[in-house]
């Protein structure tokens, strides 16, 4: 029984990587394709991992941790892709309802110098 | 069945590699090769499943690390020098 429940838990999961790695390929926009890349292997690895839990005997702990790790990371990883990609000049955007954040894209950074103000 | 499953995972790496490879712009790439490592850790975990030995698990925690600083370096030079 745990063995049948594992084996369906890692077909789920590699279902979905496979179908993220088909939305990366077929997508026409690097958000489009950020959306299949990031949450799908996410979930999938969640899945992948619960079934090496249950079907392993020892070193599951290692496991568990991989995939809090990529639980963490990837949110942060992608953010940051996400953001390089507004910022950096030449990547080709198809937005459907106009650019929202460019009122905000020339506000300074945290951490940039800005000129003192006071008097 | 794990084997059916490895073999999925695999064909979706490939298509994170082709997507690393045809990219046409260098956060593209980035983003392929991130989400090329999170398939290439759950073809490790599945392997773990599949032979039953926790041997290779290490290599997956470290896979994980390493491709989330790759990402952040990556992003980080994206973003200061241009596509």
């Amino acid at each position: 029984m745990a063995e049948l429940v594992a084996e369906v838990l890692a077909l789920i999961g590699a279902a979905l990587v496979l179908l993220a790695g088909i939305g990366v390929v077929r997508f026409d926009d690097i958000y489009a394709r950020m959306h299949a890349a990031t949450k799908a292997p996410t979930l999938g690895i969640l899945l992948i991992g619960a079934a090496a839990v249950i079907s392993l005997d020892e070193g599951w702990p290692k496991v568990a941790l991989a995939v809090v790790v990529i639980f963490i990371t990837a949110p942060v990883a992608s953010h940051m892709i996400g953001r390089a990609a507004y910022r950096a000049d030449g990547v080709e955007l198809h937005l459907d309802a106009g650019d929202a954040l460019a009122s905000y894209a020339d506000a300074p950074d945290v951490g940039d110098e800005v000129e003192d103000q006071r008097p | 069945m794990i084997v059916v499953a490895m073999a999925m995972s695999a064909l979706g790496s490939l298509c994170f590699l082709l997507r690393a490879i045809l990219g046409p712009s260098l956060p593209d790439r980035v983003m392929a090769v991130d989400g090329f490592v999170v398939s290439l850790v759950a073809l490790i975990v599945l392997n773990a499943a599949r032979t039953g030995t926790g041997w290779f698990l290490g290599v997956a925690l470290v896979v994980a690390f390493v491709g989330f600083v790759g990402t952040l370096a990556g992003s980080r030079f994206v973003e200061r020098r241009g596509v």
